[in-house]
């Protein structure tokens, strides 16, 4: 395996020697580029209490394009789908398809920097948990029902928390 | 109307005619390019060509060279006016999607927020430069080796120049951006400018780059549009709106000889506009399995019921079994076609049908629709057997060279043949799918012995390709006219249908519009 960059190592230990509050990332010993993920439900949403497992990736040319990362914890959330994958600008480049022939030549654009960090990432998708937006959904039914009954759909939520993310 | 009046009645039409002659308002090539520079343009001006049809618009070809002359002489101009150096108003204006108006209005305005929002800072003007700077770690790479080269555009955000470029090189390679790269910096929107770039893109890249650049231009204008073949770079400028669409069909034909349409980008699908083509295929592929069984190439003989198969694109069916002649079509017989109750274009509709019958209603539909979609969908797959056809005789003319002391040049009618079956067939086709649309008044009945007559005028030529080999030479004379007057028949039917959307006389059972 490559030797790895010097920004994987020194992220990793600064991971490690000071940590974000509620939210911890543990690279695997035989694959450093693979991380286990937790983060704790920020307090009065209805992810309150729970604690969510993600996995995240760095691909080879991290930082240059965004880790890829996920929720392993079943999560009733507009943003992220059944599969895990999360909806969140940051995670994504932007794609120009400029030898496309059809009119629709710009796909979302994405936010990643490669100035932006594991931590940044994490700290986004916790707040994310905080404040979910059914206006750019992911997870189309979640959102639709969040829309029409915002009360119900946060009940669910909280219900889903319970059930899937103990501590 | 008389084929012949109607080449001369070509002449009037041009007055009337209506797309690409409004202003532009959006800085078009059109008015900068016409009249200031004429040299600058690609040849096939149809400008120039008197006697235009109601069917034919104005457009220009334009090879990659013509983009990036149009490109470099509009920034020369503005960077004049606005008094700025052409890098920065290069960004500018890409900044801005190319409409020279907007910028110069908005610059006049307020300059300082213009240049701030394009990423152009104040001193622009400077040359940029890498430098080593004391106590430095890359936030992207973490490196704090010293002397490290390092780069940082006007708002400061400074990252090694190993980073810069890898970071240009994603943008560039991967994710085909260019003209808008902004600071690596999460947040800072500031726009990697063309000197920079310049600085530190690698060779490589340099000529990607540039296509991007380019690109950029043609895809932020409206009158301008990528011809879609394969691997062809021309761009073709028209002045058609899309708001216009529902009374124009604007085709195209770039120098690569595909012809389009430039206002969905699909192969020349006229006369059908472009909404009634968008709906059609639409239907098409919604009831493709009712109708999947038409298009079989295998039918029975209506007389002796043995089978047979459709080898040529000809529609003029002879059982090789007991003689019989039809129309493979309607299955009605080859000699009533071509007299004065030849109907097989025509769907009539049953007068006498109980209109309560819900189901003998709903099956009327279907074989409405089956009736245009079997007749277009024939001659698709007509237009593939021709071409086979084509291909050998072509073959066999070329064997035949020799011993015929035929010259390629005098073999050349057969490809002339072969094209004008081609396109006929394809406007034949989009017919019914325009028809199918139609709403019956007083003009369809003009339009449908139009259709007919090219429909005739293809067959006797499609047919004539299914002569043996030897026989083609001592056609060549009767061939030369039938494909002339197959593209006679081909004028009169696209500048009817033309005319009359224009003016709007044809109804349709649907809305037209684009964005239906
Ligand atoms: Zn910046
Ligand atoms: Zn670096
Ligand atoms: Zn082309
Ligand atoms: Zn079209
Ligand atoms: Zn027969
Ligand atoms: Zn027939």
């Amino acid at each position: 395996m490559a030797a790895l960059p010097k920004r994987i190592v020194k992220e990793t230990e600064r991971l490690m020697a000071e940590p974000v509050p509620g939210i911890s990332a543990v690279p695997h010993e035989d694959n450093l580029r693979y991380f286990d993920v937790m983060i704790h439900g920020p307090s009065q949403s209805p992810y309150e209490s729970g604690v969510f497992k993600l996995e995240l990736f760095l691909p080879d040319d991290y930082p240059m394009t965004p880790p890829k990362i996920r929720f392993l914890t079943k999560i009733y959330h507009p943003n992220i789908d059944k599969l895990g994958r999360i909806c969140l600008d940051v995670l994504k480049s932007t794609f120009h398809t400029p030898f496309l022939q059809t009119p629709t030549r710009l796909t979302r654009a994405g936010n990643w920097s490669p100035a932006l960090q594991i931590r940044t990432i994490l700290l986004s998708i916790q707040a994310l948990l905080g404040a979910p937006n059914p206006d750019d959904p992911l997870a189309n039914d979640v959102a639709q029902r969040w829309k029409e009954d915002e009360q119900a759909a946060i009940q669910t939520a909280r219900e889903w928390t319970r059930q899937y993310a103990k501590a | 109307m008389d084929s012949d009046d109607e080449f001369m009645s070509g002449l009037s039409s041009q007055d009337e005619y209506f797309g690409g002659v409004e202003e532009s308002d959006d800085g078009s090539l059109g008015d900068e390019f016409d009249e200031d520079n004429p040299d600058v343009g690609f040849s096939q001006d149809k400008d120039m060509k008197p006697g235009k049809k109601a069917y034919e618009v104005d457009f220009k070809v334009f090879s990659p060279e013509d983009i990036q002359s149009h490109q470099d002489k509009q920034i020369d101009e503005v960077s004049a006016i606005l008094g700025q150096p052409s890098e920065a108003t290069a960004i500018l204006l890409r900044h801005l999607r190319w409409n020279k108006e907007r910028l110069i209005e908005a610059y006049m305005e307020r300059p300082d927020s213009v240049l701030e929002t394009a990423g152009l800072g104040p001193e622009s003007a400077q040359a940029p430069t890498t430098k080593v700077v004391k106590g430095f770690t890359c936030e992207i790479c973490y490196d704090d080796t010293p002397r490290l080269e390092t780069y940082a555009l006007k708002c400061g955000h400074r990252y090694c120049v190993d980073c810069y470029r890898q970071y240009l090189a994603q943008k560039i390679k991967d994710e085909g951006e260019a003209a808008r790269v902004q600071c690596p910096t999460n947040g800072c929107h500031r726009i990697v400018d063309a000197k920079s770039l310049d600085l530190l893109v690698a060779t490589e890249l340099k000529s990607r780059y540039q296509v991007l650049l380019t690109r950029t231009y043609v895809d932020d204008k409206e009158n301008l549009k990528w011809c879609p073949a394969p691997n062809c770079e021309y761009a073709i400028e028209c002045g058609v709106k899309k708001k216009e669409l529902g009374r124009i069909v604007p085709t195209v034909a770039c120098a690569c000889k595909h012809r389009f349409c430039f206002g969905c980008t699909l192969s020349d699908h006229q006369p059908a506009p472009c909404s009634l083509v968008k709906q059609w295929l639409k239907k098409c592929e919604d009831d493709s399995e009712t109708a999947n069984w038409i298009s079989a190439n295998t039918k029975e003989c209506p007389k002796c019921s043995s089978t047979i198969e459709k080898n040529g694109g000809c529609n003029h069916m002879t059982c090789r079994k007991c003689k019989h002649e039809f129309c493979w079509m309607c299955m009605g017989l080859w000699s009533e076609h071509g007299t004065s109750w030849y109907n097989c274009n025509r769907f009539e509709e049953r007068s006498g049908l109980d209109g309560r019958d819900a189901q003998a209603k709903s099956r009327q539909s279907l074989e409405r629709y089956l009736h245009y979609y079997n007749r277009y969908a024939n001659h698709e797959q007509s237009a593939k057997l021709d071409k086979d056809l084509y291909n050998k005789t072509e073959r066999k003319m070329t064997g035949l060279q020799s011993t015929s002391g035929m010259s390629w040049i005098e073999v050349q009618f057969l490809d002339t043949a072969s094209q004008a079956l081609q396109t006929c067939r394809q406007t034949l086709k989009w017919t019914y799918a325009f028809a199918y649309y139609l709403q019956r008044n007083n003009m369809t009945e003009i339009f449908e012995d139009n259709q007919k007559d090219l429909e005739m005028a293809v067959e006797n030529l499609s047919e004539m390709f299914e002569k043996p080999t030897a026989e083609l030479a001592a056609l060549k004379v009767d061939m030369m006219d039938k494909t002339s007057y197959c593209n006679k028949r081909r004028v009169i039917l696209l500048d009817d249908t033309a005319q009359n959307l224009k003016t709007g006389e044809w109804k349709f059972n649907v809305d037209v519009t684009m964005g239906a």
